[in-house]
């Protein structure tokens, strides 16, 4: 005696986040069914295990015929084979695009590709991460990828209206997007102690101000591509360790704005001079896609590390960076 | 040329890749209506082609519009080979054919393929034009509504209920065809679809037809079922109830109905105008004082069967039964002598009269208005084995009619048995097998006001003579109507527990809703009886034998079960009752689904006493004593349960389950024949009170078992299978509508019958089960309508399909019974919605009606009497057994005190769900479902289903038609679907979404009264091939919110354009 069909259908979409949580994470249904009797399952309205595998099986199926819908998000709003009340929408979709930030990281600056896909079931057995929730994610980011790269206007703002994401998710796809695109290496080791949330920070300060977004907003790829003009003009900035007036100068300004407000400032004044000479080095070069890729190294290598910034607080790292960065930019449009 | 149709295709969208070279598609779509077709220019490249046609117009008659679907076609165009069929839409225009309804069909519609499934969607534009068309022998009958409902519409009310209608219609199945064997069975499948719309197009007409000649406008309750005959043909058939009903303006006080035309005929002219002259052989039908009729034609234990005066001439076409029924009698005004023998006399008289020219005044309607049913007197069924193979003319309906005549025939005497003139909650269904096929047809026995056969509104003699009624509405259903001292069979007979002036049974039994102003205890409750029982494997007419012989065993032991059922949960009577018997090559299966509720009126309900068979043996009697304890603690935690709580058991009985062994009657359970132990039964007389159960032997103790196997529904839950639950009446918004199917394998060839029913039983309790997990976050809740059916599809395989309702209700209210609302009739808002204005029983005074939400205080007596029932199955006959459900009330009646204290029981009057109930909550979270479907840009809007008639906290403003849809779906890549399950469950899902797709085209909101009549599965997991056939129906609606309607309540006129005369 065996159940040769079961089946139920609901005229609004049946499903408990429960489930779809462990849909996603690539538990197979045996698992799915293990992992929620062990959480209590058993204990409401009577159930068995039958039930629960009953209806882990109906919830299964329902995700997998949406999934070609969750694809193109757009479509889930006006097909008509389930009846999704909007809220559901949401959460079908918020869910899917979610990521493991252990995974993205791991992914994060690598191309998107097919050689890629096949390295997963590493990157799944270091991160612990579900080898199928792993290729979809991936699958997301490259969907998004595909889809943003050629569309003209903000990217953030396409991503949210072509996958109708959340802000907060629609930007982290965004740096996902720019980090694959800009083939930033990340996975150095002696970057490994950066979290996604850290390098999606630096990618929306970058997509920011330094893409030709930021000078012109109808152009295609504007937030995806450095602007190359102004990495040409970043060159002009060697003067700023080359002419030992404007050294001075720069120093001069930097550490009127920064006394008192680091315990590092001290040993900041002490090597300006290598410091400056790091960052502006990093600036000069970056017309080279070589060194696009190594930015973040670089920025760890050369100055970060011999200055033991490692132990700064990362607060105070982002506080530095950030007048650096104001500075170099009042002097260069000046 | 009475009738232009145009259609116009917009756009489509989601197409499917067509071409793989350039991942799109060059769409074109053909238009075909009849033998017209048109074409689109191609809109190439392109999954979203916006065609934006022309009006292509189709100049047809209006015979062929009722008939033909508007079929359309889309396709990818290809230069060089045949072009690729996308997929098709069918869409019946029939509801653009009333005046009322629908005025233009305009929306996106799913492209259906049968291999694929749903690819992609299509915008279309339908319209109309209808010419007027005096031509007098037309055989079009545009402008007749039809209802899927059980009842009368809400915003109709019913002037004239004409009667019964049936149709069957009969065409060669293409699958059976010759060339079927050399087109694809993609093409194979399409021609069934398309011919299965062109039959149910056919047949709707046709029924339309008939009821114009009976004079009404409208088909209430109307069933249409298929039968897949198999070589023999392929039936659609339907019945339905004519009517003529008048559409209430929300505006208009209900004081003012407008008295029709008809008025002279409630006084005492009998106007015999309409008659037409074939029926001369039953003129003077009012004449004779009808005797009550006892016997059973079948059965022997009772008086000779009295031959009454054939009331109507049958007819020699059997499919034409119901021809010219103006009804016709002689009856009075209405009003009634206050002594229960003339009474019944007279009522019996005008209703006979007013029934019997009818030749089977049967109704398909379930719920009524008050007033309208009299008296219940009991189920009634028929069922009768056929062999498709013998039938001589197989393309002809003939056959197929005067098998149904037959069943009919008898289903008739059966009422007429039971001292009866009309069955109400009629239905009629089929179950084959290979070339054996049951014919079943059941209803409930009643007596029905004759006044609404003539002229449904009451208000002529005002409400004088209500309360000349002795039977207050509250219980007078529940009142015999058979005569007491010639009881069509023994039942145990006491006086009606409120008004202490009529005899009522002790057990009810019927096929129809719960009556909205009966007295009730506690909540019901679903109930089901299940059995199965092998069979060996047999060809032709020892296979029909074989079954025929089977059949009225099945029926009592479901009975029995039943009876046992309802006494564990100490409750009396069963509604809904609906039984179903299907046939396997190997086996029988019956599935019984009521609602059981404890009525007021009737006495309460005896325990069950297990007795042994053999004294003495010690073990045995511990065993016993252990059985027996658990069923009494069984029915103590049902009655907590379900709440069932009558006063009068505090009162005398002191809440005892047990009964006292001087009181008990004895119910044996039985194997062999049962008229043996007739003679034991009633030797039993004056002792018992309560059901006792023999154990004597194995079987015995495991049909116990199983009785008590049945769980109760978890916390927070409540299940019935009608339309409302008793017992509970403020429903909160959130509805889930849900179908589920499951197939079990039997791997064990060699099981027993034990065994079998185990298995059974596990099954319909694991999918109940199943529900109660999947909704559990909609508790409070109740599963309504909850609506089983079995079939055996191969071999081995058992299959249950249940499409029911899942609803909230307000927990915190349950206990309180409804306010009562000051407004007094005549000025509510919801008075408008009555279909029949008046509705006060004897206790008037207690009654503030509004709408189905009535109350009614009713005074309970407190003298009990303790019965015996036993149940008893009737005689069958021969070869084509048909089988009379009778149950035998095996009664007696002891008084036990003789206490009769009146009192008005607060906590018992319930009254039955009302639609206006509806928390402020639940409304605005149905808001925000419903506002915010714009998520994303586009909206798809919302469409509810439901199985009921209404939907909670709504009013429906507007019927836009009928919704009657088949699908077949195939595939020959299961494994790649996901398996049976995975094909079946986008199957069932494509189908939800193509039916509210059309209702959203209609401008509807919502499908009441949606039921799945068949789903039939054949699977060849070998081959990888699966294909299904689905055939769903229901009401496409509009309708609005009460929140929304009291803000808007005077301004819109809600498009109640009183248009009514369709005709």
């Amino acid at each position: 005696m065996a159940v040769e069909l079961d089946v139920f259908v609901g005229n609004t979409i049946i499903m408990s986040e429960e489930v779809y949580q462990l849909w996603l994470d690539g538990y197979t249904v045996n698992d799915a069914v293990k992992v929620r009797m062990d959480g209590g399952a058993l204990d409401e309205f009577e159930a068995n295990a039958d039930v629960v595998q009953s209806d882990t099986m109906d919830q299964y199926r329902t995700f997998q015929m949406c999934e070609r819908l969750l694809h193109s998000p757009t479509k889930l709003a006006n097909q008509l084979l389930f009846q999704i009340p909007p809220h559901r929408q949401a959460t079908l979709i918020e869910r899917y695009y979610a990521f493991d930030d252990g995974f993205v990281r791991e992914v994060l600056g690598k191309k998107l590709s097919k050689g890629t896909k096949k390295d997963l079931d590493d990157i799944s057995a270091k991160t612990g991460v579900m080898l199928k929730s792993c290729r979809r994610q991936f699958d997301n980011f490259k969907r998004v990828f595909k889809v943003v790269e050629e569309l003209k206007g903000p990217l953030v703002e396409n991503i949210r209206q072509h996958f109708l994401l959340s802000d907060k998710l629609a930007r982290d796809y965004a740096a996902i997007v720019f980090f694959a695109n800009n083939r930033f290496e990340t996975g150095k080791r002696k970057l490994q102690y950066l979290t996604f949330q850290d390098l999606a920070f630096c990618a929306g300060q970058l997509i920011n101000n330094w893409t030709v977004g930021a000078v012109d907003n109808m152009v295609e790829d504007m937030d995806v591509d450095l602007d190359k003009e102004f990495l040409q003009e970043l060159k002009e900035l060697k003067v700023l360790i080359t002419d030992k007036d404007l050294l001075d100068q720069h120093k001069s300004l930097v550490c009127t704005a920064l006394r008192g407000k680091t315990k590092a400032f001290n040993e900041m004044e002490a090597n300006f001079k290598n410091l400056s000479r790091g960052l502006v080095n990093i600036a000069t070069k970056l017309t080279n896609t070589k060194d696009v890729r190594d930015f973040f190294i670089d920025l760890v290598e050369k100055v970060s590390c011999p200055e033991n910034f490692l132990s700064f607080h990362f607060v105070v790292w982002d506080r530095y960076m950030g007048v650096i960065k104001s500075c170099i930019f009042k002097m260069y449009h000046d | 040329m009475p009738g232009k149709l145009k259609a116009k295709i917009v756009a489509g969208r989601h197409l499917p890749v067509m071409d793989r070279a350039s991942d799109l598609t060059d769409a074109f779509v053909e238009v075909k209506f009849g033998n017209t077709t048109f074409k689109t220019d191609v809109f190439p490249k392109s999954l979203n082609p916006q065609w934006n046609s022309e009006w292509f117009k189709f100049e047809v008659d209006d015979e062929d519009l009722q008939d033909e679907p508007l079929q359309i076609t889309v396709l990818d165009h290809d230069t060089y080979s045949a072009n690729d069929a996308i997929g098709k839409v069918y869409i019946d225009i029939d509801p653009l054919l009333y005046s009322e309804a629908a005025s233009v069909i305009s929306g996106w519609f799913p492209i259906y393929d049968t291999i694929h499934g749903i690819r992609g969607e299509i915008n279309v534009l339908v319209k109309v034009e209808l010419f007027n068309d005096l031509n007098r022998f037309r055989q079009s009958s545009c402008g007749v509504k039809f209802f899927c409902t059980t009842s009368i519409p809400k915003g109709y009310r019913a002037a004239i209920v004409h009667g019964f209608v049936e149709e069957l219609v009969v065409n060669e199945d293409p699958e059976y065809q010759w060339i079927d064997r050399i087109r694809t069975p993609r093409a194979s499948n399409e021609a069934r679809q398309r011919l299965i719309f062109l039959m149910s197009g056919e047949l709707q007409r046709k029924i339309g037809l008939k009821v114009l000649e009976m004079g009404g406008n409208a088909v209430v309750g109307y069933l249409q079922c298929f039968d897949l005959e198999g070589e023999s043909g392929l039936v659609v058939r339907a019945i339905g109830t004519a009517c003529t009903l008048e559409k209430l303006s929300s505006g208009s006080s209900t004081h003012t109905h407008p008295n029709t035309a008809p008025a002279s005929n409630a006084c005492n002219s009998p106007s015999k105008d309409g008659k037409e002259p074939v029926f001369g052989e039953d003129l003077p039908s009012s004449s004779g004082p009808p005797t009550p009729f006892r016997a059973l034609p079948t059965s022997s234990s009772s008086p000779p069967p009295f031959s009454p005066s054939k009331p109507c001439s049958r007819q020699s076409s059997s499919s034409d039964t119901d021809l010219s029924l103006t009804p016709k009698t002689g009856m009075g005004s209405g009003s009634m002598g206050k002594d229960a023998g003339p009474l019944k006399t007279l009522l019996r008289q005008q209703t006979q009269t007013a029934l019997e020219q009818r030749e089977f005044p049967f109704f398909t309607l379930t719920s009524f208005p008050s007033g309208f049913l009299l008296h219940v007197g009991g189920v009634v069924s028929a069922r009768s084995v056929k062999l498709l193979d013998r039938i001589h003319n197989p393309d002809e309906p003939e056959t197929r009619d005067a098998w149904w005549e037959e069943i009919r025939q008898e289903i008739k005497s059966h009422a007429k048995a039971l001292g009866c003139h009309a069955v109400v909650g009629y239905s009629e269904n089929t179950n084959i097998c290979e070339e054996v096929c049951i014919l079943s047809a059941s209803g409930t026995a009643a007596i029905l006001n004759p006044r609404y056969m003539r002229e449904g509104c009451l208000d002529i003699a005002g409400s004088d003579h209500r309360f000349e009624d002795p039977s207050p509405s509250s219980c007078g259903f529940c009142h015999i109507p058979y005569d007491e001292l010639n009881m069509p069979f023994p039942a145990q007979l006491t006086y009606c527990f409120h008004c202490r002036r009529q005899k009522v049974p002790d057990v009810l039994f019927t096929t129809i809703d719960l009556p909205s102003d009966a007295a009730i205890a506690g909540k019901g409750c679903f109930i089901q009886a299940r059995l199965c029982r092998l069979k060996k494997k047999a060809q032709g007419e020892v296979n029909a034998t074989a079954i025929s012989n089977l059949l009225p065993f099945m029926e009592y032991e479901l009975h029995t079960q039943l009876m046992n059922k309802l006494k564990l949960r100490s409750m009396n009577a069963l509604f809904g009752l609906s039984i179903q018997i299907s046939v396997g090559e190997n086996m029988l299966l019956g599935l019984a689904s009521a609602t059981g509720v404890y009525l007021t009126a009737l006495p309460a309900p005896g325990g069950i006493q297990i007795a042994g068979k053999t004294p003495g043996d010690l073990n045995n009697e511990q065993h016993i004593m252990n059985i027996q304890k658990r069923i009494n603690d069984t029915i103590a935690k049902n009655k907590e349960l379900y709440e069932v709580n009558p006063p009068e058991l505090t009162e005398e009985v002191v809440g005892s389950p047990i009964p006292e062994p001087r009181h008990r009657s004895r119910l044996f359970r039985s194997h062999s024949e049962s008229s043996d132990e007739l003679s034991e039964l009633d030797l039993s007389h004056g002792k018992k009170d309560a059901f006792v159960l023999e154990v004597d032997d194995t079987d015995a103790v495991e049909d116990i078992h199983s009785l008590l196997t049945d769980a109760p529904p978890p916390k927070g839950f409540h299940s019935c299978n009608t339309e409302t639950m008793p017992g509970i009446y403020n429903w909160t918004s959130a509805l889930q509508m849900f179908t589920s199917v499951r197939v079990l394998r039997l791997s064990n060839a060699n099981l027993t019958n034990q065994a079998l029913n185990k298995i059974f039983t596990d099954l319909c309790e694991n999918l109940l089960k199943s529900f109660y997990f999947k909704l559990r976050s909609m508790v409070p809740c109740c599963l309504s309508h909850l609506n089983f059916s079995v079939a055996v599809p191969e071999e081995e395989l058992i299959q249950v399909a249940v499409t029911a309702v899942a609803m909230t209700f307000d927990k915190d209210q349950t206990q309180e019974k409804p306010a009562e609302k000051p407004i007094m009739k005549g000025c509510s808002e919801g008075e408008e919605q009555l279909q029949f204005p008046l509705e006060l029983c004897a206790d008037s005074s207690s009654v503030n009606s509004q709408s189905s939400s009535r109350i009614s205080g009713v005074p309970e007596s407190s003298s009990l009497s303790t019965r015996a029932a036993s149940v008893d199955y009737g005689s069958f006959a021969d070869r084509c057994s048909t089988w009379l459900e009778l149950l035998r009330l095996k009664a007696h009646t002891i008084r036990r005190g003789s206490v009769k204290t009146s009192r008005r029981t607060q906590s018992l009057a319930h009254s039955v769900s009302s639609l206006e109930h509806s928390s402020p909550i639940t409304e605005g979270r149905s808001r925000l479902l419903r506002s915010s479907r714009s998520f994303g840009g586009s909206s798809v809007s919302v469409v509810k289903m439901t199985p009921l008639s209404f939907l909670p906290g709504t009013r429906i403003v507007k019927y836009l038609g009928i919704i009657n849809m088949f699908f077949i779906r195939e595939t020959t890549s299961l494994r790649e679907e996901g398996g049976v399950s995975g094909f079946l469950h986008s199957f069932v899902a494509e189908v939800f979404a193509m039916v509210r797709a059309h209702v959203a085209a209609l401008g509807g909101n919502a499908v009441v009264s949606y039921s799945m009549k068949d789903c039939v599965l054949m699977e060849n997991p070998n081959k990888n091939q699966c294909q299904c056939l689905i055939n769903v129906s229901g009401d496409a609606v509009i309708y609005i919110r009460e929140t929304d309607l009291e803000a808007i309540a005077s301004t819109v006129g809600l498009s109640s354009t009183n248009s009514d005369g369709a005709t």
